[in-house]
């Protein structure tokens, strides 16, 4: 039911981890099955330099996380945000439908990391 | 890649006896079993023959034995057929809250239609209270339905207690034996049941076949209409080779019963006691000594049940879990929730049920691989600190 893409990302997942010294966190829980997924960003000039995810979660919600990251890699926040649950999907060859939903999770958290770096510049 | 199967409780693999005996019935015994002449005979005689064995095993008339689709089907033929027939003297039901689907969503039909259901909680082991069941009844109650085994957990009901106050009290009682039976032996006056599922595909016969006891003189209704097949009470022309099958599979079983059981109970303990030593925050679900002797389910803390087996499934191991991602509902299990875990830990829930095929050397295979499978899925989880 998975695409060799999605398990891949699954049994070789990228930019797994925590960073210290993040400038913004993203957690965010689905409501439909109860998963958690957190993103920590490096950013520097407005450009995201480095991104680590974990997740509590099915494959899919692992195989999203991780692509998501590499998709936001390097990128500017404003590229970042722009980032939807279904580039994640096109970019892992496709999702079985019931799991469409755990790809919401990774934009949700990118950009929930994001509003995160935001409140805090603000200050 | 060898490949390792875990699931016996979702099916299993067919004894090559059962097919030995399938094939030439599907080869050559084609007649209708309605039909007088030799070939209408010949399969009339084979479906005779294996309503008379399915009956010795289960120690039952074999006009009390009607054979069905399978589990489901007589799950919802014992339940709706006596809810109907029935509903001049009552029209409430009592049955319990880690039914299989196939008796919860039909409680649920009938809650649709005018009757009233009772869903007994469980204990932290999923034991059901046959005081509970005893203080439910009251003069409307038609019928009781309790699962004799747990798909999920395992957990062994007080069956003949439960039997007993039945039939104190003079109202029907239903057991879905599905995965219970070829685990346990089960003999049907002892019980004190008047109608019980049994199903073909769990007990290394064909799949879409199974039966309905019906005790002599329950009142009941038919579920499925159309021709006088099954004395008249189950419509639709014989599925013969599927029920020769059957009726094979019922008799080996049982034959190989209490060696079966004995085996399959000490890979069992082996196999919970080497994952609660050797893995951090896990828990057993289900009781610990009153469970199928082939279940085995455990949660494991902080990581998703289908991450999991998705792992497994990479090394070849085969393994089943009542986490909401892998449900398609996206809800955990009602049972793991009916014993009282959270959705977390619900989440993390892993079911490896052990048949007759199983190895000590399949079970080591798991045991060695599943410590790293787990701690990599830890180690990517948010919740988890290490
Ligand atoms: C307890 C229980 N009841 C009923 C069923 C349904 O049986 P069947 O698959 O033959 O319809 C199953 C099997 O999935 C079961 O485990
Ligand atoms: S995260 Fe639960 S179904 Fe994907």
């Amino acid at each position: 039911m998975y695409t060799d893409k999605v398990i891949d990302q699954f049994q070789n997942p990228r930019n797994v981890g925590e960073l210290a010294d993040a400038d913004g966190v993203g957690e965010v829980g689905s409501p439909a099955c109860g998963d958690i997924m957190k993103m920590f960003l490096k950013i520097e000039n407005d450009v995201i330099v480095d991104v680590k995810f974990k997740t509590f979660g099915c494959g899919a919600a692992v195989a999203t996380s991780s692509i998501a990251t590499e998709m936001i890699m390097g990128k500017t926040l404003e590229e970042a945000e722009k980032l939807t649950n279904s580039m994640v999907v096109d970019e892992l060859g496709g999702l079985p439908q019931e799991k469409v939903h755990c790809s919401v999770l990774a934009e949700q958290a990118i950009k929930a990391a994001i509003k995160d770096y935001r409140s805090k510049e603000v200050k | 890649m060898q490949r390792r199967y875990f699931d016996y409780a979702a099916t299993t693999p067919i004894d090559k006896r059962v097919l030995e005996v399938m094939i030439p019935q599907i080869e050559n015994n084609f007649g209708n079993p309605s039909s007088v002449y030799s070939f209408g005979r010949e399969a009339r005689k084979s479906i005779d023959e294996s309503r008379d064995t399915v009956a010795r095993v289960l120690n039952a008339e074999p006009k009390e034995i009607f054979f069905t689709s399978g589990g489901t089907e007589a799950d919802n033929w014992a339940i709706i057929g006596t809810a109907f027939a029935n509903k001049n003297k009552g029209n409430h039901i009592i049955t319990t809250s880690i039914e299989h689907h196939a008796v919860l969503h039909t409680c649920k039909y009938l809650e649709k239609h005018g009757f009233e259901v009772s869903y007994l909680p469980v204990d932290e082991y999923g034991m059901v209270d046959p005081e509970d069941v005893r203080n439910s009844i009251k003069e409307s109650t038609i019928l009781i339905t309790v699962m004799y085994a747990n798909n999920e957990i395992g957990t062994i009901q007080p069956i003949k207690k439960i039997g007993e106050i039945a039939r104190e009290n003079d109202v029907y009682f239903h057991t879905d034996a599905v995965q219970a039976f070829g685990s346990i032996e089960i003999d049907v006056k002892d019980l004190n049941v008047d109608m019980m599922s049994i199903s073909g595909h769990k007990i290394y016969g064909p799949k879409g076949i199974g039966a309905l006891y019906i005790r002599k003189g329950v009142k009941i209704d038919n579920l499925i209409h159309g021709g006088g097949q099954e004395r008249k009470k189950r419509a639709g022309t014989e599925n013969t080779p599927a029920i020769v099958g059957f009726a094979k599979a019922c008799e080996l079983v049982t034959e190989n019963l209490k060696e079966s059981a004995e085996k399959a109970i000490e890979l069992r303990d082996y196999m919970i006691k080497n994952i609660l030593e050797n893995i951090d925050e896990v828990r057993l679900n289900g009781h610990p000594t009153e469970r199928l002797p082939g279940n085995v389910n455990v949660s494991i803390r902080y990581i998703e049940g289908e991450s999991i087996l998705l792992s497994l499934d990479l090394i070849g191991i085969a393994a089943s879990s009542g986490s909401a991602c892998t449900s398609g509902a996206l809800d955990p299990s009602h049972v793991l929730l009916a014993i009282g875990l959270s959705h977390e830990i619900a989440h993390g829930s892993l079911r490896f049920s052990i048949g007759k095929d199983t190895t000590r050397e399949e079970v080591d295979f798991v045991l060695e691989k599943l410590p790293a499978i787990i701690q990599r899925l830890r180690d990517m989880s948010p919740l988890y600190n290490s």
